[in-house]
């Protein structure tokens, strides 16, 4: 990635932020801390890595998402109406009654969205499933699976059947990103139910596993590129994030998992994203 | 009458199916011997998944593989594919509208020596409740292949439940399932017997009983439990006055249930509700369980005769 891309990749980071703040605020419910802290996770795959098609969502050859930790729809959001796959001007009926945008994704409401997550743990097996379903075809599909888990998330039973299943089956087509920000609901994931050794885990349930900076971009990309050339085994990224990254008082802020910034706070926080720059 | 299984007749139907369709695919959570998708699986190795003891997983995995544009049964025992995995089942299959057949099978007392933990009596008043979601309780082996055909070639998620027993065959081969339309077994005036699954052939011999009593009791097969047949179930509710219905599940939620939810609103008549009620089943012998929770042709035929003596 060269320092131009890298500019323009950051600009989308940025203005993604700005549109996570604004549609929260709008909403004046959501979740803000995960969506940010999965911001440079996002705009990697959807500017760059994953082959879409905003004029063809449902295209049969499209590499899938799975947003597992349906609770940071916001960034999803974002995301999908930077790339073209619904207008930004709809980003501001987040979560009302009369929108498209609901407060956890759903794949029939939201073009683009390629499952409807919520209930935690159940999105990625929903992804080995498409990673199954497009290794089955009769003559193999190119398309590969994203998917995107929380550290929190990590506590379900169900995320480790999924990761026994994929590792057994050997889904090379599959690659998950733990969005390792160390907070859930009720405070740090390490003093709650500590999810550590983390990789260790995963190398058990034979992943092939990456630790990265989760707001490197240049970093998740190369991950990326490794998760391509693998034929034996999924892959797991450990992307070691900030919860609330890039608004000051949000960062590490266990306060902002979800809970909206009132009018001051969103001031603030869009002063900081230099909204309006 | 021939008594068979439904279960043979589940795992004959999707090894045909899979002949026909490419593009099905079956799942099962080490239980292939039982559900006897072993058969599909024999056949089709490529397009089996056993996904072992991993039912939420399981059901997940099959919403997943159905997004990619397969047709998808996964199958367990009734306790564990809709009691354990109903969040699943809710969220991976309905919500996502994905196209996947869950066939639970060894329902209710039937499973018999197993126990209360593995007799489902709640599955079909939970299925009732999910959006989108078709309930289909097959009587015999017949209605079974036929469901089960009608659910690969119908888009959307559908549960269809299944015995461990054989049952006696009341169909001809020529039978056709048809969704919303609960075939009459038997004509009469008198009392009307709505039953499903394992109770149809009580229901059918509990009505000759009350023959011999000179009272005309007709007996209807309600495999849909949704969509429900309300015409059929309100001609017969003005035609005969009474109403008796009979399950092997809980009265509350199923086939009792939904029959009252919608006679209460269109046909008031006096009901009664038998199955199981606020109570788990034990080991036993199915047809001992039967007699034990007050569910055999006599017992039907004595609560028939309560009813008919109601004012």
């Amino acid at each position: 990635m060269n320092e131009r891309e890298l500019a323009g990749l950051s600009e989308i980071a940025r203005r993604l932020r700005i549109h996570i703040i604004r549609m929260i605020s709008q909403a004046a419910s959501g979740h803000p801390g995960g969506s940010l802290s999965a911001v440079e996770i996002l705009t990697c795959l959807y500017f760059r890595e994953m082959r879409i098609d905003p004029a063809d969502p449902a295209r049969a050859d499209r590499d899938r998402f799975v947003l597992s930790k349906g609770h940071a729809a916001p960034v999803l959001y974002a995301a999908l109406a930077e790339r073209g796959f619904i207008p930004a001007s709809q980003l501001d009926t987040l979560r009302q009654a009369s929108s498209s945008l609901q407060g956890h994704p759903h794949r029939l409401d939201t073009p683009g969205v390629d499952a409807s997550t919520g209930s935690l743990g159940q999105g990625l097996s929903m992804a080995v499933g498409m990673a199954f379903g497009l290794r089955l075809r009769p003559a193999a599909s190119p398309s590969r699976v994203f998917a995107l888990i929380g550290d929190g998330e990590s506590q379900e039973g169900q995320i480790w059947e999924a990761a026994m299943t994929a590792g057994f089956h050997r889904l090379a087509n599959l690659c998950v990103f733990l969005d390792a920000n160390d907070l859930q609901i009720d405070g740090r994931v390490s003093a709650i139910k500590d999810i550590a050794p983390i990789g260790e885990k995963w190398q058990a349930f034979r992943w092939r596993v990456h630790e990265i900076d989760g707001h490197d971009l240049r970093q998740i990309s190369s991950s990326v590129a490794a998760f391509r050339r693998e034929t034996e085994m999924p892959t797991l990224v450990i992307a070691r994030t900030v919860k609330g990254k890039g608004v000051s008082f949000m960062e590490d802020n266990v306060n902002f998992h979800g809970q909206a910034p009132n009018a001051r706070e969103t001031e603030t926080a869009l002063q900081e994203l230099g909204d309006g720059r | 009458m021939a008594v068979e299984s439904l279960r043979g007749a589940y795992g004959q139907t999707l090894l045909r199916l899979g002949r026909e369709n490419p593009d099905l695919v079956v799942l099962d959570a080490d239980l292939a011997k039982s559900t006897q998708t072993q058969v599909f699986a024999k056949e089709y190795a490529g397009r089996f998944i056993d996904m072992g003891l991993s039912e939420q997983d399981m059901v997940s995995t099959a919403a997943g593989i159905a997004l990619t544009g397969k047709t998808v049964f996964a199958s367990s025992f009734c306790a564990f594919l809709m009691g354990r995995v109903f969040d699943q089942v809710r969220q991976s299959v309905c919500y996502n509208q994905a196209n996947v057949k869950l066939v639970g099978t060894h329902a209710g007392l039937g499973v018999g020596e197993d126990g209360a933990t593995h007799q489902a009596l709640e599955d079909v008043a939970l299925a009732r409740t999910l959006p989108g979601l078709t309930v289909i309780v097959p009587a015999d082996a017949v209605e079974t292949a036929s469901a089960v055909e009608f659910a690969a070639a119908t888009p959307g998620p559908f549960f269809i439940r299944l015995t461990r027993n054989n049952l006696t065959t009341f169909f001809g081969a020529e039978h056709r399932f048809v969704p919303g339309r609960a075939p009459v077994l038997r004509d009469g005036t008198d009392i009307t017997l709505v039953a499903m699954g394992a109770m149809v052939e009580k229901a059918m011999q509990a009505a000759e009983l009350l023959a011999a009593d000179r009272v005309a009791a007709a007996v209807i097969n309600f495999s849909s439990l949704k969509p429900l047949d309300g015409d059929t179930l309100l001609r017969y509710a003005r035609q005969t006055g009474r109403v008796l219905t009979v399950e092997d599940h809980s009265v509350r939620g199923g086939l009792g249930g939904a029959c009252a939810e919608f006679l209460a609103q269109h046909a008031p008549v006096p009901m009664t509700l038998m199955g199981m009620d606020d109570q788990f089943g034990r080991s036993g012998k199915p047809e001992d369980l039967y007699v034990h929770f007050k569910l055999s042709a006599s017992d039907i035929a004595a609560a028939a005769r309560r009813l008919l003596s109601r004012p």
